[in-house]
């Protein structure tokens, strides 16, 4: 059984804005009936950008549902441009968190906003028109290397979990990975030493570090590093999943992630394991 | 809120008889069978009573039952023991809709170096036996197929197909975890050599199960260490849930002629009901040759989570072959093997009663469903569109 919020329950059973808005302006579909879940919003734009009125159709799980109903409610009274600034974490946060496996439902309202904003612009979603990379769910690589860049994922899972690309037959787990380390190796140039960092630039680049360059390794092999704090030159970690209990993992904490924290953060950090 | 149970076919109730049997097993039968005192042999008589049960309910001997912890290990001790007595043979034949305890262990196999035929299903979600029998060879070692399927409900006839194989050379096993107690077996007049069975789906207890091996068959124990079992599964029994397994098959004998009346006229009207008051829905698996309890529905347009969800706001506890609950994104491999639309294929449920089941639970599912699958459409822009169609 699903560990859905009190919210999602609530918007499930009780969705707001089912239908049809007459007079549309603005059309967003996604989804598929063979892909388990599709989403048909309409919304009529009026004076100044503000969205009058938005309405949803969708077919999927109560989490789908939910995320719809809840979509809707919060860009009705919206200038575009501010409704075009909602993320699929907005629409999570707004119903008090999803389970990790459902985040494609977010993905799904985000997505369907994007296009009928698009569709009143008489534009098209650019990230739609790439090569489609998953093709059980008809994914394209555009739609995967953006949501691996904006939503900062690592592993395969997630890019399953977000867009369900990978989830069918996994065939393109490969491709997939490619787009990760295509994505990443761009970011990676990117992260540029500073000589002199304050404690909060050191604390967000420790982060940064952990997030690209540690986690996704220790993914594969089910463990993962949690970081705990910093204090001067000594970073608190939790080793989690098969890391915790890995008679390796000292030697994994001070090769590996150490090492990594040193060469890209500064030399004399520690990294020291809270249990 | 009332609960109206209708899982069966994923866990049952511990049955009041069985639960009486065990806690005594529990509370003051507590000695080790393999141990040399008085409270040693006190755990044993019990023990070799559950054996005739288990033996009786399917027409074997009590030293032709093995006690597992639960239907998976049966599965993966049958299809291991196999391979080992027969070291020579690359080759294992099995189902497309098979659980996962012998489709995972089938496709792992495959990464070692064996070589697994899929047999396919037809709409019905009957066997393809002609690609069966076509599929065996001198390379077989073991064909492996389930007695009833745990979503369709659908009977495969594998008394003849067992006849078959072991003309050919091959040792037969059936995953008859959904059947046994369900419907009526008899291992006695068959040419099954192996047959797993799993308490917890008749009203025992989960964490015990049983494997049947014909006398004769060559073994190899799966779980190495001590001596129980007679040497062919180390480990301590469970005591008190193999006493509650044998209870429960006695009790599935003195009920079957009742899951085989009442409970599928049960059955049957819930499903004509559901057909008669919801259109666009059909069932799953073949009329014929089914188990007297299970029931697959497919209603298009609508996701089977969403179903599921808004039953239990009446109370109602089903399951259902679509991806989102699960965990999976695609629907169950049973239903796509059987080539369910894909219009339909999210949208399953599968209701499974038991002898606790009664008329009252019927009416409540009847009254509640047609509603919930409206709503949903009502939501669903597909069902909008396929309405428009249809006017056109």
């Amino acid at each position: 059984m699903w560990d859905y919020t009190e919210k999602v329950r609530e918007h499930f059973l009780n969705p707001r804005n089912v239908g049809v808005v007459e007079n549309a302006n603005g059309v967003g579909e996604v989804g598929s009936l063979s892909c388990g879940d599709a989403l048909k919003l309409t919304i009529r734009v009026g004076e100044n950008d503000i969205i009058e009125d938005a309405k949803f159709q969708t077919f999927g799980c109560a989490s789908a549902i939910a995320s719809s109903s809840a979509l809707t409610e919060m860009v009705k009274g919206l200038n575009l441009d501010d409704a075009a600034k909602i993320t699929n974490d907005d629409i999570a946060e707004f119903l008090g968190g999803l389970p990790k496996e459902k985040i494609h439902c977010s993905v799904m309202g985000r997505d369907g906003l994007e296009r009928a904003i698009a569709d009143f612009r008489g534009e098209v979603v650019k990230e739609s028109l790439g090569n489609v990379v998953c093709e059980c769910f008809g994914v394209t690589d555009l739609e995967i290397e953006r949501a691996v860049k904006e939503d900062g994922l690592t592993t395969i899972d997630q890019v399953i979990h977000h867009l369900k690309a990978g989830g069918g037959c996994g065939k393109c787990h490969d491709d997939i990975e490619a787009l990760i380390n295509k994505v990443k190796g761009g970011q990676t140039m990117e992260i540029i030493k500073p000589v002199r960092m304050s404690n909060m630039q050191k604390i967000k680049l420790i982060e940064s570090t952990l997030e690209r360059e540690i986690k996704p390794a220790l993914q594969k092999d089910r463990g993962d590093i949690e970081l705990v704090d910093v204090v001067d030159n000594k970073v608190y970690v939790r080793l989690q999943g098969s890391c915790a209990t890995c008679s390796k993992s000292q030697v994994t904490l001070k090769n590996h992630v150490e090492a990594k924290l040193r060469e890209l953060v500064t030399q004399d950090l520690v990294v020291e394991e809270v249990k | 809120m009332r609960t109206i149970y209708l899982d069966n076919n994923a866990t049952t109730r511990v049955a009041d008889e069985v639960l009486e049997e065990m806690i005594p097993a529990l509370r003051d039968v507590y000695g080790n069978p393999s141990s040399m005192h008085h409270k040693g042999a006190e755990a044993g008589a019990p023990l070799a009573l559950a054996r005739e049960r288990v033996a009786s309910l399917l027409g074997a001997q009590p030293e032709e039952i093995l006690f597992t912890s639960c239907g998976t290990e049966s599965d993966s001790t049958a299809i291991n023991a196999a391979l080992v007595a027969n070291p020579d043979k690359k080759h294992i034949i099995t189902t497309m809709v098979e659980h996962p305890a012998v489709k995972n262990y089938c496709e792992d196999l495959e990464k070692k170096g064996y070589r697994v035929t899929y047999v396919p299903v037809d709409r019905q979600g009957r066997l393809d036996l002609n690609a069966l029998y076509a599929s065996l060879s001198e390379d077989t070692a073991i064909v492996s197929v389930m007695w009833a399927n745990n979503e369709s409900g659908v009977i495969f006839p594998v008394e003849e197909i067992a006849k078959k194989v072991k003309a050919a050379g091959a040792v037969f096993h059936t995953d008859a975890v959904q059947a046994v107690g369900k419907i009526d077996i008899n291992l006695a007049d068959s040419a099954i050599d192996m047959l797993s069975l799993s308490g917890h789906k008749l009203h025992a207890p989960k964490g015990v199960g049983a494997l049947y091996i014909r006398k004769g068959t060559r073994f190899a124990p799966f779980l190495m260490g001590g001596h129980q079992e007679k040497g062919r599964r180390a480990g301590t029994e469970n005591h008190s849930s193999i006493i509650a397994l044998g209870r429960a098959c006695t009790l599935a004998a003195e009920k079957m002629e009742e899951e085989n009346t009442r409970v599928k006229a049960l059955r049957d009207r819930l499903e004509k009901g559901l057909l008669e008051t919801i259109p666009n829905s059909f069932v799953n698996g073949n009329e014929t040759d089914r188990l007297p309890n299970t029931c697959s529905i497919s209603f298009e347009y609508v996701e089977g989570e969403a179903i599921l969800l808004m039953m239990n706001e009446f109370g109602i506890c089903a399951s259902s072959g679509s991806a989102c609950t699960s965990g999976s994104l695609e629907p169950s491999h049973v239903l796509r093997a059987m080539g369910v639309p894909f219009t339909a294929a999210h949208g399953t449920i599968r209701f499974s009663l038991s002898i606790d089941n009664t008329d009252e639970d019927i009416d409540t599912v009847l009254s509640s469903l047609p509603g919930i699958i409206h709503t949903l459409r009502q939501m669903s822009p597909f069902w909008a569109e396929a309405m428009a169609a249809k006017a056109e």
